[in-house]
């Protein structure tokens, strides 16, 4: 079993790790990843990207490694555990619009909250750490 | 602290969010957090914080959403190399003023390493960079748009540094720093920390972050010999860069 981490998700699915390839069943890259495997390409929300033939195997597999890199996302596997990161334009298309990133986490009694919840007032978000 | 201010403008349409980056998540946080400690807190904070005698004496528990960031996300998100750093936001969710130093000013190089004490030109100066950042804060809950202390878009984005790969490459490690510190695999987790900082040496965050993740330090100041070698190492660069507050056109 791989614990695939991606975006905030966690998830235990059957990968196989070929050396730079990291094959899923198109069900488990949907669920560790919401892309889903259509006729037209991978697609999430409103965003598909035509699939490439090297992204398939014979037994219809689909290589994560290569998608992401593509997407250019950093993937990093330390055991049984790969991490994807966010891409850098990604990043930087969030900056540039100066729109504030949305973001949801938890508070001490473990409710969500999302920045956009507080649309609509002028938001005074600052950091801070215990140590 | 911010709940003073908070219920002074709260009803003039601020809401403020405290995002704690902290990987050992409630634990570490809560007790900064929850009434009982609030009397305890030790002075010197207040002096390093810049947070003057009057405002200390009225701190209270936040009202105001306190949330648990394990995975530094939002440092991430915002380009937040150190804590305490603000960000503020307008009612259309635009970016008006990107991270800074959240009215602290680098007060850190006057500690003295041995006492925890602050020596009293230092702690004046330090007010006085606060309560000048506070008048901002309130200026623009009073004028909005008009603040002058309101950024316009291009000096947000000339302020705003967009992540380079490094960037992206060690929040994914401190993506698996948090995975495997949940499992109670230390070294490993610490192993991701570690790389995180050599990637971005500038964020303290992370070197911060990675000194304190023993279970044992969780919660405590960080203000062991590592730390204040990594701080020397700075020469003359400030480890808390002054909000420049001069109104841009």
């Amino acid at each position: 079993m791989t614990t695939i981490l991606y975006d905030d998700r966690e998830s235990a699915v059957d990968a196989r790790a070929d050396g730079a390839h990291l094959w899923l069943e198109a069900e488990a890259l949907e669920r560790a990843t919401g892309w889903k495997l259509e006729p037209q390409g991978l697609c999430r929300g409103d965003a598909c990207v035509q699939t490439r033939a090297d992204w398939r195997d014979d037994a219809g597999r689909v290589d994560l490694a290569a998608f992401a890199a593509h997407l250019g996302q950093p993937m990093i596997a330390d055991a049984d555990t790969v991490a994807f990161g966010a891409s850098v334009n990604a990043r930087r298309d969030d900056l540039l619009s100066t729109q504030a990133p949305d973001f949801t986490l938890p508070d001490l009694d473990g409710t969500l909250h999302s920045l956009s919840d507080y649309r609509g007032k002028k938001v005074f978000l600052y950091s801070w750490g215990s140590y | 602290m911010w709940q003073v201010i908070y219920e002074e403008l709260r009803d003039q349409g601020l809401e403020i969010i405290a995002v704690a980056f902290d990987t050992a998540g409630r634990a570490a946080v809560e007790p900064k957090i929850r009434a009982t400690d609030i009397a305890e807190r030790p002075a010197m904070l207040a002096g390093l914080m810049g947070w003057d005698d009057a405002l200390w004496a009225r701190q209270a528990p936040p009202t105001y959403p306190c949330l648990i960031d394990e995975t530094h996300l939002v440092a991430e998100l915002y380009g937040m190399n150190n804590v305490p750093q603000a960000v503020w936001i307008d009612e259309q969710g635009r970016i008006v003023r990107p991270a800074e130093s959240a009215g602290t000013i680098d007060m850190v190089r006057h500690l003295n390493r041995e006492t925890l004490e602050l020596p009293d030109a230092a702690v004046a100066e330090g007010a006085q960079a606060r309560n000048a950042y506070i008048e901002a804060l309130r200026n623009w809950v009073h004028h909005g748009a008009d603040s002058p202390y309101v950024l316009p878009a291009a000096e947000v984005k000339r302020r705003l540094r967009g992540p380079g790969e490094s960037e992206v490459l060690a929040a994914t490690h401190v993506k698996l720093g948090r995975h495997f510190y949940a499992k109670g695999a230390l070294a490993q987790a610490k192993k991701h920390f570690d790389q995180a900082v050599t990637l971005c040496p500038e964020s303290w965050n992370y070197r911060r972050q990675s000194m304190m993740l023993d279970p044992e330090n969780v919660g405590q100041l960080n203000a062991g010999p590592d730390f204040w070698a990594a701080v020397d190492a700075l020469g003359d660069t400030p480890y808390y860069p002054p909000a420049d507050l001069a109104p841009v056109r």
